[in-house]
């Protein structure tokens, strides 16, 4: 084999950089998140329950929220009508957020288990929350 | 005419493969089961074949009106202060009449017109040359009228920008949180690297509500639908003389300018 | 082929580590205008494109000039280009691969840059020009790796690449109409709203770009074992002068029909780009300096004695590509903007870090040309030896 030497190398310094993930977080396993649903607003409520059914929303609510911007921003509707015939104004910032004021316990639970950074918070303004 | 049944048989079964063909097709196309029937306006929103403004040039008196109705949109929508023409966000300002209407001025014309501001604002054109050169359709007219910018979808290409022709249109050169003297909870504020400018208040007239201007401006602003006859701004178009802001170019202005006399200035 | 460029001598690596450490210099930078956002440069409110959207532009004319060695070659047997097609096309390589950068630095939200093609737009010439010069960028890559790896195996070039080679000698033009189509149509810009605007972009396009090449070609003579020929380069200088005469014709119409029309909006810009309007005159040093560069250069050119003479034929070259990046890199793009759609005077100047960002694509642009050339010189030395 020729230049031996620096192949063996060579494959040694990639192996250990494509298993750098595994040995950095050896021992670091990250707790299962809890998103809190604690806040005022949902306390007072006699259902608990969300616009719609807590499975779909759990799976789909970065789906419903990209439709929602382009409903009320492109096609200038407002109104929600949720699959049990309830009316909801189409907000984050003002429907959303008046239940989950809890940011940080809800969002971020779960987001940054995941490493996701949804960019809505660049301008949509975050419920004023005391730092925990 | 007479249709042979095999005609027949092959006619319906082209059709029926079409019409499998596309049905299938809208379901791939359709990413999640999220319909859009679904929504709708608020009852109480307001409507129009086409919204348009008149500006009573008249009713401005002192500079306490022009702050007025200024200060009322850029609170509600988070325009921030930079305290600088570079970064500067304004979706509504003034400026004299010889900037104003470039050209229009003469030497002679009343004093105090010559230095009096003019509120100025995006016009929403007829036919906007932003809306014509956006690669994205981030900005875009909606069939009311209005010049409608989605910050959602702008890519920061300030096409739009070199495109107007009156100025109306700001681009966030930097992080304007810092730069908003207080926030309004209800409304977002932008990232850096989008453009906005004046909307004609869209969100306020989903809620049935006028535009923040108008609302403040002691009946100097007038809105309303331009295809009504009997709307606020038509009988204000009849019963004065307007100019609109460099209609010779085409764009067919939404804004409407009562310049009134020197007894006025 | 692409191992040609993995060895070289010493000066070919020192070259290659200096403009990779100044696109790295340019990396840091634009970072820093990523998280800071476009405040960091010297556009405004009023001047909404600047040092970048200039360099874009007269970087499309550079790309789209690989035509006038393909054109004459291909469609009139000029056997003399034969040799050194490759390094128009090449050339246009690198250069569309700028142009796409200074778009992406230029750009408010880069990482959006998709919905271009999520949401595509025919009534935006943007969309156009994204679809012309990615196709430019994406022929010439095709055309010019074909031919020169048939010519590295010593056998004649495969037939289907012939009709891509005529499509893209009808699509050159067409990436530089389509640039100067975004500034064209827009009412209430006066100074590009002109009908002969594509045609003055052409006519500088075809000049500048052969000017470097000229250049380039000298370069590659001194420094290698090809040599690209002295029939060549001169058919390149008279490619030159005819188009910089043109070019310089073009620019005379405007001024006429700005001035004796004497509409103050056309008017305007001139001023401020001459001589200044109230004191304000940032370019007016700038933009003398690209008119007296014409001049030499045109002396030189059409003088038969000088262009003859090599050296100063390389002196002309570089008059005409300063003067014409001046022209077009600075002064049209910004003076575009001024005065304001108000009629009020803002100036423009590109600050430290956009200066160093634009210097840092050119780097990455010289450094892909390198690394182009470096092959094609390769194949080339083969044949002579």
């Amino acid at each position: 084999m020729y230049d031996g030497g620096k192949i063996i190398l060579g494959l040694i310094i990639f192996v250990a950089f494509v298993t750098f993930p595994f040995y950095n977080n050896i021992g670091k396993a990250s707790k299962t998140p809890e998103p809190k649903l604690d806040t005022p607003a949902i306390q007072q409520m006699k259902e608990r329950k969300c616009i719609e059914p807590k499975g779909f929303m759990r799976a789909e609510h970065m789906k419903l929220l990209n439709r929602w911007r382009d409903w009320v921003v492109r096609d200038g509707n407002s109104i929600y009508v949720a699959s049990d015939g309830k009316r909801y104004a189409m907000s984050l910032q003002n429907t959303c957020m008046n239940c989950h004021s809890n940011k940080k316990k809800f969002c971020d639970e779960c987001h940054n288990y995941v490493a996701v950074k949804p960019y809505c918070w660049d301008c949509h303004i975050a419920p004023k929350e005391s730092e925990t | 005419m007479s249709l042979s049944r095999r005609d027949f048989l092959k006619l319906a079964g082209i059709t029926t493969l079409s019409t499998l063909g596309s049905v299938s097709a809208v379901n791939l196309l359709r990413r999640d089961n999220i319909e859009a029937s679904q929504v709708s306006p608020r009852p109480e929103a307001l409507k129009a074949k086409r919204w348009a403004m008149v500006v009573d040039m008249r009713k401005f008196k002192t500079p306490e009106d022009y702050k007025r109705v200024i200060d009322a949109c850029h609170s509600a929508h988070n325009v921030p202060d930079f305290g600088n023409p570079k970064d500067e966000v304004k979706w509504i300002w003034t400026d004299t009449f010889e900037h104003a209407f470039p050209g229009q001025e003469s030497k002679y014309m009343p004093e105090g017109l010559k230095d009096k501001p003019l509120l100025l604002l995006c016009n929403h054109c007829d036919n906007p040359p932003c809306v014509r050169v956006c690669p994205t359709k981030a900005t875009f007219k909606r069939s009311d009228g209005i010049v409608m910018q989605d910050m959602h979808r702008c890519i920061g290409c300030r096409f739009c920008m070199a495109a107007c022709p009156y100025g109306a249109r700001s681009f966030n050169w930097r992080d304007p949180r810092p730069y908003i003297r207080v926030e309004n909870k209800e409304y977002p504020t932008r990232t850096i690297g989008v453009v906005e400018k004046c909307t004609f208040c869209t969100e306020r007239i989903a809620k049935g509500l006028q535009p923040a201007c108008v609302e403040e401006s002691n009946g100097a602003l007038l809105f309303g639908d331009l295809e009504d006859p009997d709307s606020e701004v038509r009988k204000a178009l009849r019963t004065n003389f307007t100019i609109r802001r460099k209609s010779e170019l085409g764009t067919g202005p939404g804004v409407y300018y009562i310049i009134g006399g020197s007894e006025n200035a | 082929m692409l191992e040609k460029a993995l060895t070289g001598s010493r000066r070919y690596w020192t070259w290659i580590f200096l403009l990779l450490g100044i696109s790295g210099i340019g990396l840091i930078f634009y970072l820093k205008q990523l998280s800071y956002g476009l405040g960091i440069t010297g556009m405004s409110r009023d001047v909404s494109w600047g040092f970048y959207i200039g360099q874009f532009t007269f970087l499309v004319g550079v790309a789209a000039s690989a035509v006038m060695l393909v054109l004459p070659y291909y469609l009139h047997n000029y056997k003399v280009f034969g040799r050194i097609t490759i390094l128009g096309e090449f050339l246009a390589v690198a250069s569309v691969t700028m142009c796409l950068l200074f778009i992406f630095v230029d750009m408010g939200q880069p990482m959006r840059i998709f919905n271009v093609l999520l949401h595509p737009t025919p009534n935006s010439i943007m969309f156009w020009d994204a679809v012309v010069l990615s196709g430019y960028l994406l022929l010439n890559i095709i055309v010019g790796w074909t031919v020169l790896g048939a010519e590295h195996k010593d056998v004649p070039p495969p037939g289907w690449v012939r009709p891509l080679i005529y499509l893209s000698i009808a699509w050159a033009p067409s990436i530089h109409t389509v640039t100067a189509f975004l500034y064209s149509g827009l009412p209430g810009r006066h100074f590009w709203l002109s009908a002969i605007m594509a045609a003055r972009f052409l006519a500088s396009a075809f000049s500048s770009g052969p000017s470097l090449l000229i250049i380039l070609a000298l370069i590659i003579r001194k420094f290698t074992r090809f040599d690209p020929g002295r029939e060549a380069i001169q058919a390149l200088g008279k490619i030159v002068t005819y188009f910089m005469i043109t070019n310089v014709f073009f620019l005379g119409l405007e001024f006429f029909t700005a001035f004796y029309s004497n509409i103050p909006g056309h008017v305007y810009t001139f001023q401020y780009l001459y001589s200044g309007i109230e004191g304000h005159g940032k370019l007016v040093p700038m933009m003398w300096a690209s008119n007296v560069l014409a001049l030499i250069a045109l002396i030189l050119l059409i003088n038969p004695k000088t262009r003859r003479n090599e050296k100063t034929l390389s002196i002309a070259a570089a008059a005409v590509f300063l003067s014409l990046w001046i022209d077009k890199g600075f002064g049209l793009i910004v003076g575009g903007f001024i005065p304001n759609p108000f009629e009020r005077i803002t100036e423009y100047w590109p600050t430290m870090p956009e200066t160093l960002i634009t210097l840092g694509v050119w780097a990455a642009g010289l450094l892909m040309l390198t690394v182009l050339y470096k092959i094609a010189v390769a194949v080339k030395e083969e044949e002579t030896t």
